[in-house]
């Protein structure tokens, strides 16, 4: 899968997350920068499963900390 | 050294904050003397209980506290042993006996408390290469089973039948699959529509567990659960209950029809690596239980009060977090976390003791005053606990004159 086309679509998914409208970018982190809480995180999550049609298990979000990580997991789990 | 509590200095901050408001601690109640299911000493004041659920009102059924008191005398204050070694009494085998007849089941397996029984299920049910799909709302017991456990972990949309599906269908045909579900969800009261969410299991192979905490003795023609109710009894693989609501002690379990169910007993961490149920414990547990077979005037009861309560707040103008009363617990919404809390340091001052919920026990963004009713609450009891709502929400700082 196009890697530039999925980072660019997962910005405008994390972008109604933006609550700070601070500029996003690959190491952008979820929890530092963005500050979502765990329950954000999860809506966030769902939109993600939804326009890749993909299921994102919980056990990997973990290691997902940036913007970065989580567009190279979708494209791997889109495959 | 790294102080490794550091890392709850924000939430530290916030419950000091929260205190120096001068407002009751939510999460520090303390419960000085207990009168019944519906009344205690709090703060030197007599206070409705309104936040137990003790839905059947049972803890002081007489029968239940004999039975209580003779297995003490017999049997000792303590196990001080694991269900698979010494910690078996014949109590722990009557109350199990107790559910199969309640449950019409051919198996049931007793853990010491709710949260055990769902982290040992769920860890245990679903392993390495097996998928488990939960309902996002499900409760921290089940969401914990799933870290201790090595299955992958898929998340559905609350109630959405149709999100069920996608996930499920997106996931290997051949894999094991769990379907995890609640009766009713305890924190809006809301139930499942389960007919639905385990036709869609089903049409994809997985198995099914719905967890009845909150809905024992008053749904379904025995009491079941939700999934009774719904005419469901041959369709769920896995039911999980508790002790601690309607039956009115301690305790969780797990029931089911399963032929090889019994060997959970041995490969299941969080049944055999812990003491078992204090005989007592059990034996009134065992009381209870057999009392709730035919108890239609205490779940009677318990659903008029239920029904009264919710239409008393909603005509007073309070935000009801579901449109009817679908369960006992009538959760009332409020804006934020301040106003939340003023509300319900005003309903302790009026002698009204309900459970302060927000995030992350709730969904996200919303803060509740849960109310949950008992079978031993009566009609003019929800009279006095509506209007000390309403009184208490007339003391606020900034309510309006009526």
């Amino acid at each position: 899968m196009d890697r530039p086309a999925t980072y660019a679509r997962l910005i405008e998914l994390i972008e109604p997350f933006n609550k700070k409208g601070i500029a996003l970018a690959e190491s952008t982190s979820f929890a530092d920068d963005l500050e979502l809480d765990s329950l954000t995180v999860m809506d966030l999550v769902a939109n993600i499963e939804d326009e890749w049609d993909i299921n994102m298990p919980l056990n990997i979000l973990p290691d997902l900390e940036t913007v970065g990580q989580l567009a190279d997991a979708v494209v791997k789990l889109k495959g | 050294m790294t102080d490794l509590l550091s890392k709850f200095d924000p939430y530290i901050a916030e419950h000091k904050g929260l205190l120096e408001t001068g407002v009751h601690d939510p999460f520090g109640v303390v419960m000085e003397r207990v009168m019944s299911p519906t009344r205690a000493i709090i703060n030197g004041r007599e206070t409705i209980l309104v936040g137990t659920y003790n839905y059947m009102g049972m803890t002081f059924d007489p029968d239940v506290i004999a039975a209580g008191k003779a297995a003490l005398d017999n049997f000792g204050a303590g196990s001080t042993g694991s269900r698979v070694l010494n910690g078996t009494f014949a109590p722990h085998i009557a109350v199990e006996q107790a559910l199969k007849d309640f449950y019409g089941t051919r198996s049931a397996i007793v853990f010491s408390t709710g949260y055990q029984a769902n982290l040992g299920m769920v860890s245990t049910l679903a392993g390495k290469g097996d998928y488990i799909i939960l309902d996002a709302d499900s409760h921290a017991s089940i969401y914990d089973g799933c870290k201790l456990g090595n299955a992958e972990v898929v998340r559905f949309r609350h109630n959405n039948v149709e999100d069920l599906d996608k996930r499920l269908g997106r996931l290997p045909a051949e894999a094991g699959k769990l379907v995890i579900l609640e009766g009713v969800y305890s924190m809006l009261g809301d139930i499942a529509p389960l007919r639905e969410l385990v036709a869609v299991a089903k049409k994809h192979n997985a198995m099914t567990l719905v967890d009845e905490a909150h809905a024992m003795g008053f749904f379904g023609k025995h009491g079941r659960g939700v999934y009774e109710e719904l005419g469901l009894e041959d369709q769920i693989d896995f039911v999980v209950g508790t002790f601690s609501k309607s039956v009115g002690t301690v305790g969780g379990f797990a029931v089911s029809n399963h032929p090889k169910f019994e060997i959970l007993r041995l490969v299941c961490n969080p049944y055999r690596f812990t003491a078992s149920l204090p005989p007592a414990v059990a034996a009134t547990a065992e009381a209870s239980i057999r009392k709730l077979m035919g108890a239609e005037a205490k779940r009677d009861n318990l659903w008029a009060v239920s029904r009264k309560l919710h239409a008393g707040l909603k005509a007073a103008g309070f935000r009801m977090a579901t449109d009817t009363p679908e369960s006992a617990i009538i959760a009332v919404l409020l804006p934020d976390q301040e106003s939340t809390v003023a509300m319900w340091h005003q309903l302790l001052e009026h002698g009204i003791y309900c459970n302060m919920s927000r995030p992350p026990a709730t969904p996200a963004g919303i803060f509740l005053l849960r109310c949950s009713l008992s079978a031993a609450h009566t009609l003019d009891d929800v009279d006095t606990i509506i209007s000390r709502f309403i009184a208490a929400r007339d003391s606020l700082p900034g309510a309006k004159a009526a």
